[in-house]
């Protein structure tokens, strides 16, 4: 049984020292597309810790087990069962935004996150800590999400999660929203910039040449 | 044939896989420092989506479709695990045939092919061939269209990447950070095509 002190740096390490997205370079297709509001932004979020955590259980319990020439078809079948329950899901409680996400939630299978963890973390340690690891993982990529949407929705629409924070000039406000962070590809701008913020942050990431 | 052309200009620059619709960016920014490696990998995107998206849409339409099999048999959800499956399978024969009858070009492809499995512009292709319902023809023209899509843009941004080597970078977004802002802008250009309708 591991520590808690362990068990803490599995779960949350992912997020600014480790994240998915700033510096392993994983899952950044659906970055880019769902972070158009903060809502699209969670909803993606929960699916993936969701499938990145239970993926990790289930390939670690049966790590002892899979023959090493077929592992990733093996992998791919637990996470593809996986998006399937969970486009299921959506699908039934939240039909309106399943079709938002159109063929993002489909993504999540080939999500690097979930693979690249599979295969580099649950594939050699105990179920727990795997479970903990996607968890983390997937916190990891939704704050990163939920950073680049928050930017986006609040300053576009002036609102965060529908609710109205700036009131916008076309409703008789003061605050001009800004087109370019509607259009999808602002996130590109957005994450390159909180990257740089990481990055100053911690000065140990930055590459070398 | 004009419908076939219009759309093979729409998928390429329109909506271009890579830079409107965000597919295949793990490896769009991973493998994009050399022009010579980024233009293998983008020729075998191409050739694994031009043979994935017809088979999948064969599949799709004779197995897997609300009463394919017969009244009221609907496998549909079970369609992302075969998907899946088939491409994984497509890129192991690719693999198998090309080593056999074309050796140079499987040297030249060397570990990308293998890769090309978890490459989510091909498993998007497949996605949005069965969500726009397209039928055989058309997903051939969507399938090669979108790999030369993502080929050229992965080629151009390997093309800034190596000239961006002799630039004066900020230490914090060397890497990372000044690509997905180089992406951003390519994106930006890419953009303009939108108002082209076809």
């Amino acid at each position: 049984m591991a520590d808690s002190q362990a068990m803490k740096k599995v779960l949350f390490g992912p997020i600014l020292d480790n994240n998915p997205i700033g510096l392993q370079v994983l899952g950044i297709c659906s970055a880019l597309a769902v972070t158009g509001s903060m809502q699209k932004a969670l909803i993606m979020t929960i699916a993936v810790v969701m499938v990145c955590a239970f993926s990790n259980l289930f390939i670690s319990m049966i790590r002892n087990q899979i023959p090493n020439a077929v592992r990733i078809i093996v992998q791919m079948a637990v996470i593809a069962s996986l998006v399937i329950v969970v486009d299921q899901v959506l699908k039934a409680f939240a039909y309106e935004m399943s079709k938002e996400l159109s063929v993002y939630i489909a993504l999540i299978i080939t999500n690097c996150i979930v693979m690249g963890r599979a295969e580099a973390y649950a594939m050699k340690e105990p179920p727990l800590m795997s479970f903990l690891d996607g968890i983390g993982n997937g916190i990891g990529y939704g704050a990163m999400l939920m950073a680049v949407a928050f930017v986006r929705e609040l300053f576009s629409k002036g609102t965060l999660f529908d609710i109205e924070i700036f009131a916008l000039v076309q409703n008789g406000g003061w605050y001009q929203g800004n087109g370019l962070l509607i259009l999808p590809f602002s996130s590109f701008f957005v994450i390159g910039l909180l990257i740089w913020a990481i990055r100053q942050y911690k000065p140990e990431q930055v590459e070398k040449d | 044939m004009e419908h076939y052309i219009s759309l093979f200009v729409k998928v390429v620059f329109v909506e271009n896989m890579a830079l409107s619709f965000f597919l295949g960016m793990c490896t769009f920014l991973a493998v994009s420092k050399k022009i010579s490696t980024a233009l293998g990998l983008g020729i075998a995107v191409i050739f694994v989506l031009a043979i994935a998206v017809p088979v999948n849409q064969i599949i799709y339409h004779a197995v897997l479709a609300p009463n394919a099999l017969g009244e009221g048999i609907d496998l549909s959800f079970l369609s992302y695990i075969t998907y899946i499956g088939v491409i994984a399978a497509l890129v192991q024969v690719v693999e198998m045939v090309l080593d056999k009858y074309m050796p140079v070009l499987y040297n030249a492809l060397g570990i990308f092919l293998p890769l090309i499995t978890v490459n989510c512009a091909i498993f998007g292709g497949v996605a949005f061939m069965v969500q726009r319902n397209y039928t055989l023809g058309e997903s051939v023209v969507f399938g090669v269209g979108s790999g030369v899509g993502w080929t050229l843009a992965i080629v151009l941004m390997a093309a800034v990447r190596e000239k961006l080597k002799y630039s004066d970078i900020p230490a914090g977004l060397k890497g990372l950070g000044i690509t997905f802002i180089t992406a951003g802008l390519m994106a930006l250009g890419f953009q303009s095509f939108g108002g082209i309708s076809l």
